[in-house]
């Protein structure tokens, strides 16, 4: 069994984001680890404990993605790879998949990728599905859990989330799955995790490694401007009363007053 | 000189942050308002191996170093004192003199079990007429062929009513001169014939925590627990302080930030005079202090931790970074309390039970008087560090975490 779990740093949530005149996002300077992504990885590494084998959690970007592998070694994952290279500053999501694609590629052993649902900053995924595409693998997204998997028989079963409800989907591994926040609570790292982390020196792949030319990875899409979203205005009211069914009669008279109920 | 933390020390830090910040701060509040210890704490450090942070790995422990203790401290009391106390007195008064003066089978017996969280520690020293001065102790231990019967009362201990194991101290020989020479420390346990123990039940802060007394009525205790030499135990006591006020120092910083950061929140939330009471001076100045109390405590810890790493005596660099980081975290919360005006003399706000645990900081593990005469008396060249039988343990990460 070897999972793969795909993690980022993101800005903190807590951050307040502004857009400057310009339209570039202030994101405040503070990163974390993608929250989507502490479930991916705490699920790749359960599934280890259960069937014993291999975890690699891997991230796509610069110096400062190392931190969420640091992270990932820490809750437990055997191994951290980097995949990084000039080539791919202003990388848009299908050459960010096609980096992914090829270092799970070159792992040779892949059964299954775990990515959070998506990236918090930018509210996307659609890398998830495009590493699956370049795979050419299995693809399950909103995973709330994962009822069986099978490693040996090459298949997996998993409830997964719609906008009406839940479905149960079988699909033959190796797969790509993104989870939601129902599927585990995150583990916290451990101190012997940590230790190892702490030493571990994490191998970044160029894409010379993974056999891929800068002109694969030159991005097809730009983001050319952010907008903050409209200001919205309002103003309060305190409905006033001796009861609370006296408040609750006055607020039912004004909301039919203003023809909202 | 190298003031950075390693990677290491900064993901322990960070891991026990996110622990007690999650998992114990949402109830934090309810458990000090009912003045009962709050009942997922110690399970919670015991689990992740928090109460064996800086004990070797071959004992149990997590084998991380002494700088790495008082980054835990600051965290947990970040969060509240009572957390941090359980550091102090399991940890710091306890497991760290076991490590320096227990005999291999009392390592094995007592300090591994205590590393890895599976029993709890306490120590005992201070009784109804001995705190500031504990060579006024009244507790006997009298020996009669493989045992010591001990006879006496504890008062004001931590943990009372939850550890298992207690370090306490007690009379050998009560006509000793001098009379320090008297003093024997013992290894008891909650499980042994003639002990019990109660808790106290209304104090002013370390609420959420556990305080009482242990009475030891004709409890017989075998010598292999007996800790050290006979006489041997006023030296090991204040070799258990140097520890625990470490702790303490390091989880006053704690509180000092604690103070800061909400501060920070509040002035910039709080409007008066049109505009947030961050841009009034007065309050940039109440800030500005707590910054400066928070740096200098903490560097006046992370050079007791250096010592300590390096195996060095560190009874007065722990002694003034413990009275300077107390004091000035009373300081901070009083100040705190200030800036958040009526708010902050209510409980809705945290700023009020940082004051009551800080308040409790500057008179354990020797008040802020006895930190000044400790002082004094080094610098008058009254008071020296004389040679121990068994010196302070340096850390060494190759040996600390090696498992054989
Ligand atoms: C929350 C809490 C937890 C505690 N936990 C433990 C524990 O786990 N184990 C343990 O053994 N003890 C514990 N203690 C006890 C604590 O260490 C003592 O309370 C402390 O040493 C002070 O002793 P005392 O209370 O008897 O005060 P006293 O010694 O009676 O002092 C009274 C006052 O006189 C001052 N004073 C005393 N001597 C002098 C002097 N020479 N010059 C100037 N001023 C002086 C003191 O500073 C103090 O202000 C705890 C106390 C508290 C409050």
């Amino acid at each position: 069994m070897h999972v793969v779990t795909i993690a980022s740093m993101t800005p903190d949530t807590e951050a307040a984001v502004s857009v400057d005149a310009s339209g570039n996002v202030q994101w405040g300077d503070k990163l974390v680890v993608n929250p989507w992504d502490e479930y991916a990885i705490t699920e790749a590494v359960l599934l280890k404990e259960a069937h014993s084998g291999q975890v690699t959690v891997m991230a796509v970007g610069a110096e400062a993605q190392a931190e969420a592998l640091k992270h990932g070694l820490a809750i437990g994952c055997d191994q951290a790879i980097r995949v990084w290279d000039p080539a791919l500053v202003g990388a848009d999501s299908l050459a960010y998949a096609r980096a992914a694609a090829a270092a799970i590629r070159k792992l040779g052993d892949a059964d299954l990728v775990i990515f959070g649902k998506e990236m918090s900053d930018s509210a996307s995924d659609q890398h998830v599905f495009q590493t699956a595409r370049k795979l050419g693998w299995t693809m399950i997204g909103f995973v709330a859990k994962i009822e069986a998997i099978d490693f040996a028989a090459r298949t997996i079963r998993v409830r997964r989330m719609t906008d009406q409800g839940s479905e149960v989907v079988s699909g033959r591994l190796p797969a790509v799955i993104s989870v939601l926040k129902d599927i585990n609570e995150p583990k916290y790292p451990t101190f012997i995790g940590i230790r190892k982390a702490a030493k571990a020196e994490i191998p970044v792949w160029s894409l010379a490694d993974l056999g891929l030319s800068a002109a694969a990875v030159a991005p097809r899409t730009a983001i050319s401007g952010h907008r903050e979203l409209p200001r919205r205005e309002g103003s309060a009211e305190i409905i006033e009363g001796a009861s609370a069914q006296e408040q609750a009669a006055k607020l039912v008279a004004r909301l039919l007053e203003e023809k909202i109920l | 000189m190298d003031f950075a933390l390693n990677e290491e020390q900064i993901m322990a830090r960070d891991m026990v942050r996110e622990l007690a910040r999650d998992k114990i701060y949402p109830t934090l509040k309810e458990w000090d308002r009912k003045h009962q210890p709050h009942p997922d704490v110690l399970p919670l450090l015991a689990e992740n191996g928090v109460l064996g942070i800086n004990i070797p790995v071959r004992y149990g422990g997590q084998g991380f170093d002494y700088i790495t203790l008082a980054l835990v401290c600051e965290e947990l009391e970040r969060i509240d004192a009572s957390l941090r106390v359980i550091m102090s007195v399991h940890a710091g008064l306890n497991s760290l003199a076991l490590l320096q003066w227990g005999t291999e089978e009392q390592k094995q017996r007592f300090l591994v079990p205590q590393a890895r969280g599976e029993k709890y520690a306490g120590y005992g020293l201070t009784e109804a007429d001995a705190g500031s001065d504990p060579v006024n102790l009244r507790s006997t231990a009298r020996r009669e062929g493989d045992v010591y019967i001990l006879n006496g009362e504890k008062m004001w201990i931590s943990l009372t009513a939850l550890a298992d194991h207690f370090i306490v101290f007690a009379k050998t020989d009560p006509h000793a001169e001098p009379r320090h020479k008297g003093i024997t420390a013992f290894i008891i346990t909650r499980d042994m014939k003639g002990v019990s123990t109660y808790d106290e039940k209304h104090k002013l802060g370390v609420r959420a925590g556990s305080t009482g007394s242990i009475v030891m009525q004709d409890v017989e205790v075998p010598v292999e627990n007996r800790l050290g030499e006979e006489g041997e135990g006023f030296y090991i006591a204040m070799s258990c302080l140097d520890n625990g006020r470490y702790t303490v120092a390091a989880g006053a910083t704690g509180c000092i930030r604690a103070c800061l950061e909400d501060s920070i929140k509040y002035a910039k939330e709080r409007h008066t005079f049109g505009v947030p009471i961050a841009q009034h001076q007065l309050i940039k100045q109440k800030l500005a202090f707590m910054q400066q109390w928070y740096d200098a405590a903490w560097l006046l810890v992370m050079r007791a931790g250096w010592l300590k790493n390096q195996g060095q005596r560190n009874t007065r660099e722990t002694a003034v970074a413990k009275w300077f980081a107390t004091d000035m975290s009373v300081k901070a919360a009083l100040e705190a309390i200030q800036l958040h005006g009526a708010y902050g003399f209510s409980d809705e706000y945290d700023v009020e039970r940082y004051l009551r645990n800080a308040k409790g900081a500057v008179i354990y593990e020797g008040s802020s008087e006895i930190q000044q005469l400790i002082q004094a008396d080094y610098a008058l060249g009254y008071r020296h560090d004389r040679p121990l039988r068994c010196e302070p343990v340096p850390y060494d990460a190759e040996t600390w975490q090696s498992e054989g």
